[in-house]
């Protein structure tokens, strides 16, 4: 789908995540090596069974915690003792209600960590080897979330909007380099997420959004919003001025 | 898990709804077996419905567990599809052993419906090619063919034994992800039932034209093939039904028309074409939710199968069929063998008929003349298509009914695997 070229390691991580799932599995039938980051082994274990069996030409489950940068190192250094182009893809981010970070702000360190400090502390690590390959792509998930606060979550959103921040800096600082930044932002997902949240506006599938960014990475397209509609709603709810924004809970 | 309530669903005829409970979940361990299991629910009917009660949605369970390159041996969650595994594996040299007309039904599925493909006459049905079944009991339990009556009720039994979690599945060595397809015209019914019989092919069905009536009775095209590779498909795009179309649209006149091009597409003197596994096997998959052109009221597929010897009678049932002029496009005919696994699976040596109608007054009076044609021959109804039969006559057409309901009562004592299915055939009351 996106590189003919199979000699590609995708470090994923959060690889338990739905939408990471769904794209270890794209990336798996191209035959890429796929290193797979996150925090439940037994997990991870049976997504690289499952991603063996649809072609990857290696599959490895590693240890990360977002909050634990002593877990970084090991991860680039196996990515780096891989031949040809790695690629990276951050899918780790988590969620807690608004309200239950109200009532217990020692949540908004974690969240934070999870969406942002955490990822972009690995991925200015991971920079060096990037920068010496001279090729190569990073897919970075942020949010819809992230482009305005909101009350119902924002601290999540400001935790996406600061990787976001990065994300485009990091662009700025490797893309001329040769490697490729993308900066996806997708609205709601059917994911283990969003189970039990009811029905959302404009929701989409972990599979949808996966062949959304394969389009995007083949386009070297720098955002990307999924489902596209998000692009005008985002546009126009981030034109609304403040002293009306602040009276309103959309 | 995490229960969506109060969802309406149907299964692919969309003529029979159901509203209840549905769980999605995204791993084994948080299974319990607080409802029938159900995936893309592509059975026609009520197999896959649990009105009033919960139902607990398995394609997010659809990892692939472990795959052996040297023996084709496959262990897969249940929630996965034929599709998928066809796409995955057909580029490695593997397909399953049988896939049926979609590629969305699920493993799952396929084994609680013992679906059948093109190459039932040489192949046998999808249990038949299963090693190793995990089901979710009130505990986890693993059974094989050795394990006997709750194999043999498991097989094609309807998902009432436990909830189908975990396969292992014998794939079978194919050339490439390609297949070589010979197309004949079948003039009439003798000839083809003729070609049918006489078809050397790994995979052979026949398309018939419900609408031809008098000396074109019968007529149709027979389709042979077999996996190639290194050959190129002629590409052809994706399709989707955005909407319910307007009655009309399957009108007589209108099918007449088309089954009559659709017949003459193919040269007098035959042809052969190159497709792709998926085309071949899942040729109405390219066009999404095709379902919807019968209209919100949705319709019934008719599937029978009657003994070699019956063919007269199924010559007559096509005649009553034909001269309705309430049939769609959609009509099958193929020769079947022995091969089944369960003691509710549907193959039976013989000659298996399939036509979708409408779901109109007329077409469910006409279906229930067909049913009964059908018991008169000895021969059986498919329950991954039916709607509108009767406990009575289901259990009369499979004779190892009784078995099947006591090993389910063991299986599943309070009953909570039911369906609307069962409840409106009685099937969980052994005669």
């Amino acid at each position: 789908m996106t590189d003919t070229n199979t000699n590609q390691t995708w470090i994923i991580l959060g690889a338990s995540s739905t939408i990471a799932k769904a794209f270890t599995r794209s990336v798996a039938e191209q035959g890429a090596h796929v290193i797979l980051a996150g925090r439940r082994m037994d997990d991870l274990k049976a997504t690289a069974d499952d991603a063996t069996a649809r072609g990857a030409r290696d599959a490895t489950p590693v240890i990360f915690d977002a909050r634990v940068a002593d877990t970084f190192q090991a991860i680039i250094d196996l990515a780096s003792a891989q031949t040809g182009t790695i690629n990276c893809a951050v899918f780790v981010g988590s969620m807690p209600a608004q309200e239950t970070i109200d009532a217990d702000p020692t949540l908004v360190d974690g969240t934070i960590a999870d969406s942002f400090t955490g990822p972009a502390r690995f991925l200015q690590m991971l920079a060096p080897v990037l920068i010496e390959r001279g090729t190569g792509s990073v897919v970075g998930v942020g949010s819809v979330a992230g482009d305005r606060g909101r009350v119902g979550n924002y601290v999540y959103g400001a935790a996406k909007a600061g990787f976001a921040t990065y994300l485009s800096g990091l662009r700025n600082a490797l893309g001329r380099h040769g490697v490729h930044i993308l900066t996806v932002k997708p609205g709601p997902v059917d994911t283990a997420m969003t189970q039990g949240l009811g029905k959302q506006p404009f929701m989409t599938t972990a599979d949808a959004v996966v062949q959304d960014i394969h389009k995007a990475l083949s386009k070297k397209r720098n955002t990307l919003y999924t489902k596209w509609i998000w692009w005008p709603v985002m546009t126009i709810i981030k034109l609304i001025p403040e002293p009306i924004f602040k009276k309103m809970s959309i | 898990m995490i229960w969506a309530k109060d969802q309406t669903y149907s299964g692919w005829g969309r003529a029979l709804r159901a509203k209840g409970d549905i769980a999605t979940p995204d791993a084994v361990e948080k299974l319990s077996n607080v409802g029938p299991a159900i995936g893309n629910r592509r059975s026609y009917g009520d197999a896959p419905l649990n009105s009033g009660g919960k139902a607990i949605d398995m394609t997010k369970l659809d990892r692939i567990i472990a795959f052996d390159r040297e023996t084709g041996l496959l262990t897969v969650q249940s929630g996965i599809t034929l599709g998928e595994l066809t796409r995955v594996f057909a580029p490695q040299g593997w397909m399953p052993a049988v896939v049926p007309g979609t590629g969305f039904a699920t493993v799952g599925g396929a084994i609680a419906m013992d679906v059948h493909g093109k190459n039932h006459h040489l192949a046998g049905s999808f249990c038949q090619h299963v090693t190793a079944i995990t089901l979710i009991q009130d505990k986890p339990r693993k059974i094989t063919p050795k394990t006997g009556a709750l194999w043999l009720a498991t097989c094609g039994g309807l998902g009432q034994t436990g909830l189908i979690a975990q396969a292992t599945l014998q794939l079978v060595r194919t050339r490439g992800d390609m297949m070589l397809v010979t197309e004949q015209r079948a003039s009439d019914w003798d000839e083809h039932l003729h070609l049918l019989d006489n078809s050397q092919a790994p995979y052979t069905v026949g398309w018939i034209d419900a609408t031809a009536t008098g000396e074109d009775l019968g007529r149709g095209i027979v389709e042979e093939g077999e996996t190639c590779k290194g050959l190129r498909p002629t590409a052809r795009g994706t399709k989707k039904v955005p909407f319910n179309a307007p009655h009309w649209a399957l009108s007589s006149a209108i099918v007449k028309l088309f089954n009559a091009a659709y017949y003459r597409r193919v040269p007098k003197t035959g042809r052969t074409v190159v497709r792709t596994v998926q085309d071949f096997f899942f040729p109405l998959d390219k066009i999404h939710d095709w379902n919807k052109l019968y209209g919100k009221r949705g319709f019934h597929q008719f599937q029978c199968v009657v003994p070699l010897d019956q063919s007269e009678a199924l010559r007559t049932i096509m005649q009553t069929i034909a001269t309705s002029g309430l049939a769609s496009p959609l009509a099958v005919l193929k020769r079947m063998g022995e091969g089944r696994e369960g003691y509710l699976s549907f193959p039976m040596e013989g000659y298996t008929l399939a036509v979708d109608f409408p779901n109109r007054p007329a077409a469910r009076a006409l279906i229930k003349r067909l049913e009964a044609a059908t018991l008169n021959a000895g021969g059986r109804l498919y329950l991954a298509k039916d709607a509108l039969s009767t406990g009575p006559a289901i259990k009369s057409m499979y004779p190892d009914h009784s078995n099947w309901a006591r090993a389910v009562a063991k299986a599943d004592p309070d009953g909570q695997l039911q369906t609307d299915m069962t409840r409106r055939l009685d099937l969980r009351t052994p005669q």
